[in-house]
């Protein structure tokens, strides 16, 4: 059995990889953007010089030949169904068994007048920061349009070179969708603190032409110009599937896959951000361009391209980001719109820049979720209280088994503690103390 | 400290050096300019006041320099332009300053007359520290004088530099305070302080690095340094003591509960330079599979040897001079047989209960090579030779001091460090990591702890690993690293964008701590009840 599989991102790699583990298939990777697979979410630090290209590549290049794992470096233009042919720029038809597309997804655009400008560009692939390092030289201003997570890695980035930044965002505050309204206001300090002109409730209107197809100003709604030689369009990406739009495949937004990675047409699956699920697990959302679960959905298909059928199972929800220097983790059900029934225990501590907050049923008294800025949390023993469905008062007593925080650090579990017994008037009895020990017995390891 | 200065609205890319940072650095090369007008013979006017001058621009020239760097900003993580730097990424800078430090090496050690060591008078550079060195002991300074000056400044001032740039994070801090407290107590100021005050039998065993201890300190068990201190009265006898108390109780102690990092990240001053001074060339280390075999093949080497030498040396001087020690060459032969066999079979034993990482045959080879080394002895032993290991025993002792001492840990472990990273000699030649680090594997709570699922695979951990241990491989698995070399300095952690990485201790899981903790998310059981 010859397995094809078109993407080498993550959820693509990591098929191969759980596929090379329990089969002795051949295994084909094709990409057009890089010889090998490196890491898009350290795009931002190969700008910044804390890394380079090669540092981002989480295997050396003698392991694809040592696990048989062919790579080519090609981009696919056409893929036939019936034949089980995949037409190729440079190598030809190449004709599969299986077939598993990883293909990731491209920037958004909506329309903006002078989109297609020079100048103008996300940040999703190597590409792209190829050209925004073409532009950055004697750079006057760049202007980040879309408040999202590329968009503050974005304004980090050209801010690390002392390259004066705007940065519109059309919400209230920063990503006030997603983060709650004190995070996201957290956010909007640490953005301005750093020195970088956040603009909030601003759209783009329109990207000003030089005459020469090159950017060289924003409108926006507030009737403000803005000059700048460098637009970044970071308002979300959109799976990349046009390629396959008149072919039998059925798409909507992505690819349409069910609960086993499987498409519409036989041996054909797909994986990671171009998948929409046609039954998301419940409060999910049908596509979810993150790198967790693109690794997932390729450990998931490796083992249903194999026979061994197993269901696409998410897990609890959980993500991290770091918003310049302040880090960010949520675990749960935490929304910038929380349901009536939600409500939530909020610490913050003086200097403005770290906090915990811990989302309960007001119902039920039940914990739905966790929301840390600036303070580490111990994945697992959040995912256990999550599923468990602990109630709030049970994680506020073994607070401490969920401190990440480095060593020596100052822990905020008490001030939680005492905060939590002011507002709900109910003392913590003998709170958990925090040794490793009593972690691994609270996980039974 | 207002951020202002550091914003994104300056209309224009500011300068490279603001005027403050120029000053400094320009004050700062006049401190090291007037000490190499005098290493070039110079003679300027007041000794004293030139020499203090001169330390006290180049201490304070890095220290505003670096507060200037790193005060103005936001506390963070603060690597922009590493990879872009000349000095930082082997560009030009970095070369002239490895050939630089790699040339006052050799000469410290293979030349110091050119350093202007005299017998009765010094000249030139050595000279230069004449007035510190009256001060502190009344006598004329050594190459080695000059040398722990300077190494103590490094440590110093470069540490106040890593404070500053790490100031959000308080294991950085604690731990760099530790190295610049011992580097300048326990290896500079008391060392000289009891010289000072017990001149006479001083250099027979004051004068030296305090918290060095076996192997590292290769010459402990040397004739003259035992002799010496079991003559050395109260004094003597408490450092002999605490010198055998330290092998053999409280380093295996200590590295039980917090594993070698007590030592190589809080206390030893190699590590401390490296931490320090060394700090901006962390991320040079070489990650590829290649180096860690290269490197365990070569520690581990340098470790046998360290052993045989030592052995060799005691076996020697025991026969020679047998009415000099309470113990007799036969006690210490059978003491030196059964301590190998001993720590070839514990080790053996821990490695196999310890789940296993895939080196399944260096368990055979490493306590074969010990056993062999055992057996080797016994028979020169029993043949009457004088010589434990064939060739002279004092051979071993002076090849091992020149090639290891002098050239691995001085001139290619300091030397290299803009070419090869910052713990080239910790990396790939401390027989004292070494052992450290086999027991830090085997049999100690000490771990990095993995934070389930969080890892982005970005690679910020393991190019910051100053020990090139690529923790990105296991972080991206959810496996917990537990790594012979790693030394605990906590920079991993402290980069991760993602919170992934946990330094801790806990002896619940002692021998299974390495299990890959879930294969993302897909156990097997899952599979098998669905297929
Ligand atoms: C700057 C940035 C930061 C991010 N940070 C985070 C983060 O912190 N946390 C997080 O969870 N997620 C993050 N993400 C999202 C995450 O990186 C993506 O969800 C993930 O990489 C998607 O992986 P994938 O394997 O589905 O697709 P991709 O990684 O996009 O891989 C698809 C590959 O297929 C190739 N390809 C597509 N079509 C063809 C064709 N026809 N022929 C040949 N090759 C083709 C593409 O060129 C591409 O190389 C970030 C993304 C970006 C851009
Ligand atoms: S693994 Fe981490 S703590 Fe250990 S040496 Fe490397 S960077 Fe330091
Ligand atoms: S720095 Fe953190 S997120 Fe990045 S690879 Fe290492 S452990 Fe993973």
């Amino acid at each position: 059995m010859h397995v094809y599989i078109i993407g080498n991102g993550i959820s693509g790699v990591t098929a191969a990889r759980f596929l090379r583990k329990n089969s002795d298939c051949e295994i084909t990777i094709l990409s057009s953007e890089t010889d090998h697979f490196y890491s898009r979410t350290a795009l931002m630090y190969i700008y910044m010089g804390h890394m380079g290209f090669e540092q981002t590549k989480p295997y050396e290049d003698y392991f694809w030949k040592k696990n048989r794992i062919n790579l080519i470096n090609t981009h696919v233009n056409k893929i036939d169904f019936d034949t089980k042919i995949l037409k190729t720029s440079s190598k030809g038809d190449l004709s599969y068994d299986k077939l598993v597309l990883a293909l990731g997804s491209s920037s958004n655009k909506f329309g903006w007048p002078g989109q297609d400008l020079k100048g103008v560009g996300g940040l999703y692939a190597i590409q792209d920061l190829e050209r925004i390092e073409e532009y950055s030289k004697g750079l006057n201003r760049a202007v980040i349009v879309g408040g999202g997570l590329i968009g503050i890695e974005m304004a980090e980035m050209f801010h690390s070179r002392h390259i004066p930044v705007t940065f519109l965002v059309r919400e209230k505050n920063y990503w006030d969708i997603v983060l709650p309204a004190e995070e996201s206001a957290m956010v909007n300090r640490e953005i301005r603190r750093n020195g970088i002109d956040l603009q909030l409730e601003t759209e783009l209107v329109e990207i000003v032409d030089d005459g020469d197809g090159q950017c060289c100003a924003v409108k926006t709604s507030k009737d403000d110009t803005i000059e700048c030689g460098f637009v970044g369009l970071t308002a979300g990406v959109h799976p990349n599937v046009k390629f396959l739009n008149e072919s039998a495949l059925e798409i909507d937004r992505g690819i349409k896959v069910n609960r086993y990675l499987e498409t519409n047409i036989d041996d054909v699956y797909a994986v990671g951000d171009c998948a929409e699920q046609r039954e998301p697990a419940v409060g999910r959302r049908p596509i979810e361009a993150l790198w967790y679960t693109g690794k997932m959905m390729g450990e998931t298909v490796a083992y249903n391209i194999l026979d061994q059928k197993i269901a696409y199972d998410p897990g609890i929800w959980f993500n991290s980001a770091k918003f310049i220097d302040i880090e960010y983790q949520v675990y749960g059900e935490v929304s910038g719109r929380p349901p009536d029934h939600h409500d939530s225990i909020y610490w913050e501590h003086e200097d403005g820049n770290k906090s915990i907050r811990l989302v309960y049923n007001k119902n039920t008294e039940k914990i739905v979720g966790l929301n840390l800025m600036g303070v580490r949390f111990r994945h697992e023993v959040c995912e256990k209280w999550l599923a468990e469905e602990t109630d709030l008062h049970t994680v506020v007593q073994q607070l401490n088994l969920a401190d990440f925080d480095p060593e020596f650090y100052k822990s905020y579990i008490a001030d939680v503690q005492a905060l939590y017994t002011s507002s709900t008037g109910k003392p913590i009895e003998k709170p958990v103390k925090k040794t490793l020990k009593r972690v691994l017995a609270f996980l039974g390891k | 400290m207002s951020s202002t200065l550091y914003t994104s609205f300056t209309p224009e890319k500011p300068p490279l050096l603001d005027a403050v940072q120029k000053v400094t650095l320009a004050l700062g090369s006049l401190g090291l300019l007037l000490m190499l007008i005098s290493w070039a013979g110079v003679s300027l006017p007041s000794k004293a006041l030139m020499f203090y001058t001169s330390m006290g621009l180049i201490f304070f020239g890095v220290i505003v320099y670096s507060w200037r760097t790193y005060m103005i900003q936001p506390a963070g993580i603060k690597n922009n332009g590493n990879f872009f730097s000349s000095i930082s990424h082997r560009g030009v800078l970095a070369w002239i300053s490895a050939i630089l430090i790699t040339g006052f090496y050799v000469v410290l050690y293979l030349k110091a007359e050119y350093l202007g060591l005299g017998d009765t008078e010094n000249s030139g550079l050595v000279a230069f520290f004449d007035p510190l060195s009256q001060l502190m002991h009344s006598k004329k300074a050594s190459q080695w004088f000059v040398y722990g000056v300077l190494y103590t400044l490094a440590i110093v001032a470069f540490g106040i530099k890593f404070i500053f740039k790490y100031r959000h994070n308080r294991y950085e801090i604690i731990r760099t305070i530790s190295v610049m407290f011992f580097q300048l107590f326990f290896a500079f100021l008391i060392p000289e302080i009891l010289e000072m005050l017990h001149p006479e039998t001083a250099t027979n065993y004051f004068g030296k690095d305090m918290k060095n201890m076996w192997p590292l300190d290769y010459d402990f068990f040397d004739s003259w340094h035992i002799q010496n201190l079991s003559k050395g009265g109260l004094m003597g006898s408490f450092f002999l003591i605490l010198g055998l108390l330290m092998i053999f109780v409280i380093s295996p102690i200590l590295t039980y509960k917090f594993g070698k990092r007590w030592y190589c990240s809080f206390v030893c001053g190699c590590g401390g330079l490296a931490e320090t001074a060394g700090d901006p060339f962390r991320h040079l280390s070489d990650k590829s599979m290649k180096a860690w075999k290269v490197e365990r093949w070569m520690i581990h080497t340098v470790l046998l040897f360290s052993f045989v030498m030592t052995i060799a040396i005691i076996y020697g001087y025991l026969g020679n001079e047998p009415d000099r020690y309470l113990l007799s060459r036969s006690t210490f032969t059978w003491l030196a047989l059964i301590g190998l066999i001993g720590l070839s079979a514990v080790y053996f034993i821990l490695q196999t209960k310890n789940v296993e990482d895939g080196s399944k045959n260096s368990k055979y080879i490493i306590s074969g090579v010990v056993v062999l080394a055992a057996l080797i002895l016994l028979f020169n032993y029993l043949a009457g030779s004088g010589n434990a290991y064939f060739l002279q025993n004092y051979g071993f002792r002076q090849a091992y001091g020149l090639w290891v001492g002098a050239v691995f840990s001085g001139i290619i472990g300091v030397g290299f460090y803009p070419i090869m990273g910052s713990r080239v000699w910790c990396r790939f030649g401390c027989p004292m990591a070494a052992l450290l680090g086999i027991q830090q594997k085997l049999l100690s709570k000490f771990r990095i702890t993995t934070n389930g699922s969080q890892c982005i695979s970005c690679g910020n951990c393991s190019t910051y690993c100053e020990m090139g241990i690529d923790v990105r491989a296991y972080a991206q698995k959810g496996q917990n690293i537990v790594r012979a070399s790693c030394v605990g300095c906590g920079v991993c952690s402290a980069v991760c964008p993602r919170g992934v990485l946990k330094l801790e201790n806990g002896s619940s899981d002692i021998f299974s701590k390495t299990a890959e903790q879930k294969a993302i998310h897909i156990t097997e059981d899952q599979v098998r009840m669905l297929s």
